[in-house]
């Protein structure tokens, strides 16, 4: 049975700050930066500028995984307050799944509206994870996994490892040199898409020739075999913040349909966590999760104009293309080698950088590809718009938590 | 003895000075290694001497951050060894873990004598026959007689620090560079009388702590500073011949620094380096050399002078850099000293550099910076045709720079025929392992 929306549902609004992190000219790991409620403010008093009044949003969503262990913050539903004081007494909260957390802040926002008790909310996703250095904060991100089972027996960067993995499956199937090249591929893609959106971590990125640097052989004394350093995303502290809204909800906020896109469609689903996929070269629940947003809209992969997905490591964005049936198992490779991902190819793919180019403050990732797509399709992202197939003005997100188990897919529609 | 039950009692002497605290880190990373690796984790001890209480303060806190750090770098290692923990999960559990460990191996004390139990002495103490002389017979009464001792002299030949007590046959010079974590150079030098058991144990550790070895005879000053002096001598002669001609002292001092850096792709100038190395320290090697070589040559009226006027260079206790013939600002220099007028003269002050640049000429065609071509692995043709063209130029800088690359040569074959080394390739290899230079002195360019 298809599922269908009793009520239609916009996102509106967003806003990106910068996602700050090695490469960024004013990031200095030495000095001060901002912290969690900096960031809650920034991102959320972005969006809220484009609406006619901040009293009309009736509640909020944050969006984080781990500012608990990498600042020590907990209860961060209760800084909305900071975007604006209307903000305060007002539900907030908070939710959480791994690097997914952007993309359930969205469904709860969007849940929220289509409950009948609010007709807008708004979502902000944030996380600060400069605050520790790489090999301790692997140890915070491992808890993206099955901590307790798997942990003490993983490697020292626990996550990139299992994505090494993952490559080295994948290898061995589709053949490495090809693989290789497709990933490094897409890191001169994440680079050169980066270049041109100001906010992007990689902005100030001058590699005459990103793709030999993508090239660089794994070093396993280094790092991992398998996959290199530019083969994953980056360190980032930052926050995105988007509006969801009911079409009574975008009057009440002064929002037109054409600044809006809508929701077509969603898919949210988990698969075990304390359980590792049979096939590692298969994102099997992303699979599930773009499915369901595909039926949900009345749409197939020819549909889709422009894609943000979750390449939280080349090789993700890979079988993310694969996974949501933009080709067929193995083919992601021809398909990014002959730049059908490019910004000017067929499916411009996360035209301001990605997970890689752009940054991945992990529990606002979802809700910056929300932010991208909406600017995408209604022609407002400026430096780094890409032109849409006006015969395809859908958008399809993927916001992906651990290791493929909980994802969140959505499916967005220009109508005006 | 085994070399590994000899390593847990290991003491240092001279333990929180430059050379002294990169000798203890070392010997801590190694022997807390060890240890982590070993089924009976107690019994290591290292004994770090030094005649201040509050440096030895110092080298604590310098030991804990620096462990730290190679704690971060070995995580692969040390998740492997800690296995079997099973309260050890994560990355910076298990980091702590090995710092704690390592740090209960230092047992820092201003009293010689409490490294009587030691097994193995690194001895890195002033650059002073009179001080090593005292703490080798101190050790010498309360250590076995099976101790092994390891001098880090830079300039005494060995010979004369083994007539201490029955030292004989039982020292020999294992010679850090500064730092010696850093560095990878070790000089090692063996008297006619180390025994094969001494010199194979430093040889065992020096692999053990990654380092290239290069043998130097036991001649004063070995390989290292027989080339450093006689090569900052020679600029200095060269300051001494520009003044003559009209040049200032202090232009002439800017003028030989640049010609070094830049003209011969050095990574630093000669005079920045003898700062780097504290002008007192070079005088007081040169004394060295001078008294056992017996040649008048090894001196310099203006190092004298210099610190006659208290201008010694070397580094503040936070590494930075201290004025010396140059001023720093920042570890870059801004100025030289003028012995003269007694005080500094700025870089900017009326332009006075672009006038000398103007004398020296420009650099010859081909010429990239020593950071450039450090990790360029076409620098052989590159230097090649870098120095052929500086040949075929008659302008004052590189007509310096060739006088002075010919003397580098000719002090190389020097070291050869006076038996300081059997083989001009060591004169390379601690030029280049050790000074970093691209190239060593006796090449095939010039």
């Amino acid at each position: 049975m298809t599922r269908k929306f009793p009520k239609d549902v916009f996102i509106t609004a967003g806003f990106n700050t910068i996602s700050l992190g090695s490469g960024r000219k004013e990031f200095n790991p030495k000095k001060p930066r901002p912290g969690i409620a900096q960031y809650v403010a920034e991102a959320g008093k972005g969006a809220v500028k484009q609406i006619n009044s901040p009293a009309n949003i009736d509640e909020c969503v944050v969006a984080n995984f781990m500012a608990g262990r990498f600042v020590h913050q907990g209860h961060l539903g209760a800084f909305a307050a900071l975007i604006d004081d209307s903000l305060e007494y007002k539900p907030s909260t908070r939710v959480e799944g791994a690097c997914c957390s952007g993309g359930l802040g969205l469904v709860a926002s969007m849940k929220n509206v289509l409950s009948g008790l609010s007709d807008v909310s708004m979502t902000v996703g944030i996380e600060v994870q400069n605050s520790v250095k790489a090999i301790y904060g692997a140890d915070i991100l491992a808890g993206a996994g099955y901590y307790d089972g798997t942990r003490k027996d993983g490697h020292a960067f626990y996550f990139p490892s299992l994505f090494a993995d993952k490559a080295k499956a994948f290898y061995q199937k589709y053949g490495e040199e090809k693989a290789r090249k497709a990933m490094a591929t897409w890191y001169a893609n994440a680079i050169q898409n980066a270049r041109l959106c100001p906010e992007a971590q990689e902005n100030h990125n001058t590699d005459p020739d990103p793709f030999s640097t993508g090239m660089t052989p794994p070093n396993p004394k280094a790092f991992l075999d398998g996959i290199n350093v530019f083969d994953c995303s980056k360190v980032s502290d930052g926050g995105s913040a988007i509006i969801l809204a009911t079409r009574e909800g975008l009057k009440k906020i002064g929002k037109s349909e054409k600044d809006s896109v809508q929701i077509a469609g969603y898919g949210h689903c988990v698969a075990d966590i304390t359980k590792v996929a049979s096939d590692l070269t298969c994102l099997e629940t992303t699979r599930r999760a773009v499915e369901q947003a595909y039926a949900m809209a009345g749409v197939t992969p020819a549909d889709i104009g422009i894609f943000e997905c979750h390449d939280c490591f080349t090789i993700t964005g890979l079988l993310s293309l694969e996974a949501a049936g933009f080709c067929t198992a193995g083919k992601s490779t021809e398909f990014v080698i002959d730049g059908k991902s490019r910004r000017d190819g067929i499916l411009p793919t996360n035209s301001s950088g990605g997970l890689i180019g752009f940054g991945h403050y992990t529990g606002g990732t979802g809700v910056r590809q929300a932010v991208d797509i909406l600017r995408h399709l209604t022609g407002t992202a400026g430096t780094y718009q890409v032109a849409v197939d006006p015969k395809r003005p859908y958008g399809l997100m993927i916001s992906m938590g651990g290791n493929d188990r909980t994802v969140v897919a959505f499916v967005f529609k220009k109508v005006a | 003895m085994e070399l590994n039950t000899r390593l847990k009692n290991v003491a240092v002497v001279g333990a929180a000075g430059k050379m002294g605290r990169g000798i203890c880190l070392l010997m801590t990373d190694l022997i807390a290694n060890l240890q982590l690796n070993s089924p009976n984790k107690l019994g290591y001890k290292i004994t770090m001497v030094d005649v201040s209480d509050d440096a030895l303060s110092g080298l604590l806190e310098y030991l804990r951050s620096q462990l730290r750090k190679y704690a971060e770098k070995n995580i692969n290692n040390l998740r492997k060894a800690y296995a079997s923990r099973k309260d050890l999960v994560e990355n910076g559990e298990m980091i702590d873990e090995f710092i704690n460990g390592a740090m209960l191996l230092p047992r820092p004390t201003t009293l010689l004598e409490a490294a009587k139990d030691a097994t193995i002495v690194f001895e890195a103490a002033i650059e002073n026959i009179d001080i090593k002389n005292q703490i080798y017979a101190t050790l010498d009464k309360v250590c076995s007689k099976d101790t092994f001792y390891y001098t880090n002299t830079s300039s005494m030949p060995i010979a004369e620090l083994e007539k201490v007590g029955g030292l004989k046959g039982r020292i020999m010079g294992v010679h850090f560079y500064n730092p010696p974590p850093v560095q990878k150079l070790v000089e090692m030098i063996i008297s006619k009388n180390t025994r094969p058991e001494v010199k194979e144990a430093a040889y065992e550790i020096g692999k053990m702590l990654k380092k290239t070895l290069i043998p130097s005879n036991d001649v004063a000053g070995f390989i290292g500073n027989g080339h450093f002096m006689r090569d900052g001598l020679h600029a200095i002669g060269e300051v001494e011949a520009l003044q003559k001609i009209g040049m200032k002292m202090y232009e002439g001092i800017y003028a030989l620094n640049r010609v070094s850096q830049d003209f011969m792709i050095r990574p630093m100038g000669i005079f920045q380096l003898i700062d780097y190395v504290g002008l007192d320290v070079y005088q007081l090697i040169l004394q060295v050399m001078k008294k056992h070589l017996n040649d008048k040559e090894l001196h310099s009226q203006l190092i004298d002078e210099m610190i006659k006027q208290d201008v010694k260079g070397g580094q503040f206790a936070d590494g930075s850099q201290k004025d010396g013939f140059l001023k720093y600002e920042k570890n870059r220099p801004v100025g030289v000293y003028c012995t003269k007028e007694k005080k500094y003269i700025l870089f900017t002050e009326n332009n006075w550099t672009k006038a000398i640049d103007e004398k020296l000429g420009e650099v010859p065609t081909g010429y990239q910076p020593w950071k450039a071509l450090l990790s360029d692995k076409g620098k052989d043709k590159k230097l090649e045709a870098y120095f052929t063209s500086m040949k075929s130029m008659n302008t004052t800088g590189a007509t310096l720079a060739w006088k002075y690359l010919l003397r580098s040569k000719e002090i190389a074959h020097f070291l050869k025929n006076s038996g300081v080394t059997d083989d001009v390739e060591n004169v390379n290899g601690v030029l280049m392992n050790g000074f970093y230079h691209l190239y060593g002195p006796v090449n095939k360019y010039y």
